[in-house]
């Protein structure tokens, strides 16, 4: 636990675990946490599917077989939903969001300081294990999503097409409405990566946050001697309060994502 | 707000990931999936055939057995008519192997009767014969008699 190195401020505590760990100079920063843990995740929940898929039998299939299958077909069927065309590129893509945010949001449920301890052993200082807690996370995932909508865009459309919409859609093909329907499109093709992105970064970060606040609540058990048992009962209580409701956040989140991004994409492929 | 590089790492690692499993991860799953409900349906389509067959099968035994039981009960009755048949002949041949007999035995006892009335003639004409010869012997030359001796013989 950070407060062992010494007395420490709830500023200090709470800085301290919101701190990526960085490598490099001004916009040239990685932040070795957020990728490292991105590929750990990322390679846990894709190597499940594919050690599970590389053994896939037809026949009867065995109980991790068919979880997989349940989360396959559950993907499948929410793509089918929003997007009524050829699956063969959304659906794989939609499953790769939805398992790796889903990997990296459970990364939340990990309690901070037991992490802070295990890296702080290794000599790391700072090490945020949730990387859908970092900006950068978010909005790699929401502009790569943003690119494939363009992409699909123009593959549907065009480019005369696509450049034809932008200037047409959505109030009509009036010269006068030129502008606005510019203005309009180019707000709406900015707002949609970037709520995507905010909307995960914000509740991950919250959620990060009110556990690093009940956290503090462990620590000051831990220096007050007074109120001690008090505060570390009730933090050790709110905490698994927390992790249990927040269980629903972290998938709940992962399920919009997908969905989110699969309808970007579908309308994407839509004439107006 | 710390946007940096490290965007570009995670955008990569992103579409690796996104490659791989739309490269090898869901066409395995879906591949296996697929094939299984090819699977499914298919033996529910064989068991469908198989229960249609057995209807069939079992109506086209129906029938044999109906076919089988009526031309036994066409020999039965040929054979009782075969029977009858045969009895009746065998009585008309006995019938009639009875009537011959009978007709074979008449015409021998009539051959027997007309032997024996030939014997019985002959034996009267001889004794005529003789006892004519007995009474004519003193008057009567034998010899010059001869002719008409035997003329009476044969009229006897």
């Amino acid at each position: 636990m950070a407060s062992e190195h010494g007395p420490q401020s709830a500023g200090e505590y709470i800085g301290h675990h919101l701190t990526n760990l960085r490598v490099g100079e001004g916009f040239w920063t990685f932040n070795l946490d957020t990728i490292i843990m991105g590929w750990i995740t990322g390679i846990i929940a894709i190597g499940a599917f594919y050690l599970i898929a590389r053994k896939a039998t037809t026949g009867v299939p065995g109980r991790v077989q068919g979880f997989i299958e349940l989360i396959v077909e559950f993907v499948d069927e929410t793509v089918k939903g929003v997007f009524p065309g050829d699956r063969k590129f959304l659906a794989p893509l939609a499953l790769t969001i939805f398992v790796w945010v889903f990997m990296m949001n459970l990364m939340d449920l990990l309690p901070i300081d037991w992490v802070a301890k295990v890296t702080e052993t290794g000599g790391l200082h700072n090490w945020k294990p949730v990387p859908t807690t970092d900006l950068n996370t978010t909005f790699a995932m929401s502009l790569t999503i943003f690119l494939l909508t363009i992409f699909f865009s123009l593959k549907a459309k065009g480019a005369g097409g696509f450049v034809h919409e932008l200037f047409t859609a959505p109030f009509g093909g009036h010269p006068v409405l030129w502008i606005p329907n510019l203005v309009l499109n180019i707000i709406e093709y900015l707002a949609k990566p970037v709520s995507l992105a905010m909307r995960l970064f914000g509740n991950m970060y919250a959620g990060e946050l009110i556990f690093m606040l009940l956290g503090l609540l462990g620590t000051i058990a831990a220096t007050n001697s007074a109120g001690g048992l008090m505060a570390g009962a009730a933090a050790g209580v709110l905490y698994w309060g927390w992790a249990v409701f927040h269980i629903l956040i972290i998938l709940l989140q992962a399920f919009i994502f997908m969905v989110l991004s699969c309808v970007y994409i579908a309308m994407a492929h839509e004439h107006h | 707000m710390n946007i940096n590089a490290t965007l570009f790492v995670q955008a990569l690692s992103f579409a690796a990931l996104i490659w791989f499993t739309v490269k090898f991860v869901w066409p395995m799953i879906t591949t296996a999936m697929d094939e299984r409900a090819r699977r499914i349906s298919d033996g529910l389509a064989a068991a469908e055939a198989g229960r249609q067959s057995l209807e069939r099968s079992a109506k086209e035994v129906n029938v044999a057995i109906n076919d089988a039981r009526s031309r036994a009960a066409e020999i039965v009755a040929q054979a009782e008519k075969r029977g009858a048949q045969l009895v009746e002949e065998a009585k008309a041949a006995g019938r009639a192997e009875a009537d011959r007999e009978r007709a074979a035995a008449k015409a021998e006892i009539e051959q027997e009767i007309a032997r024996a009335r030939e014997e019985l003639r002959a034996q009267v004409a001889s004794l005529v014969v003789s006892g004519a010869e007995k009474i004519l012997r003193r008057e009567v030359d034998s010899r010059a008699h001869a002719d008409m001796l035997d003329a009476i013989k044969q009229q006897l």
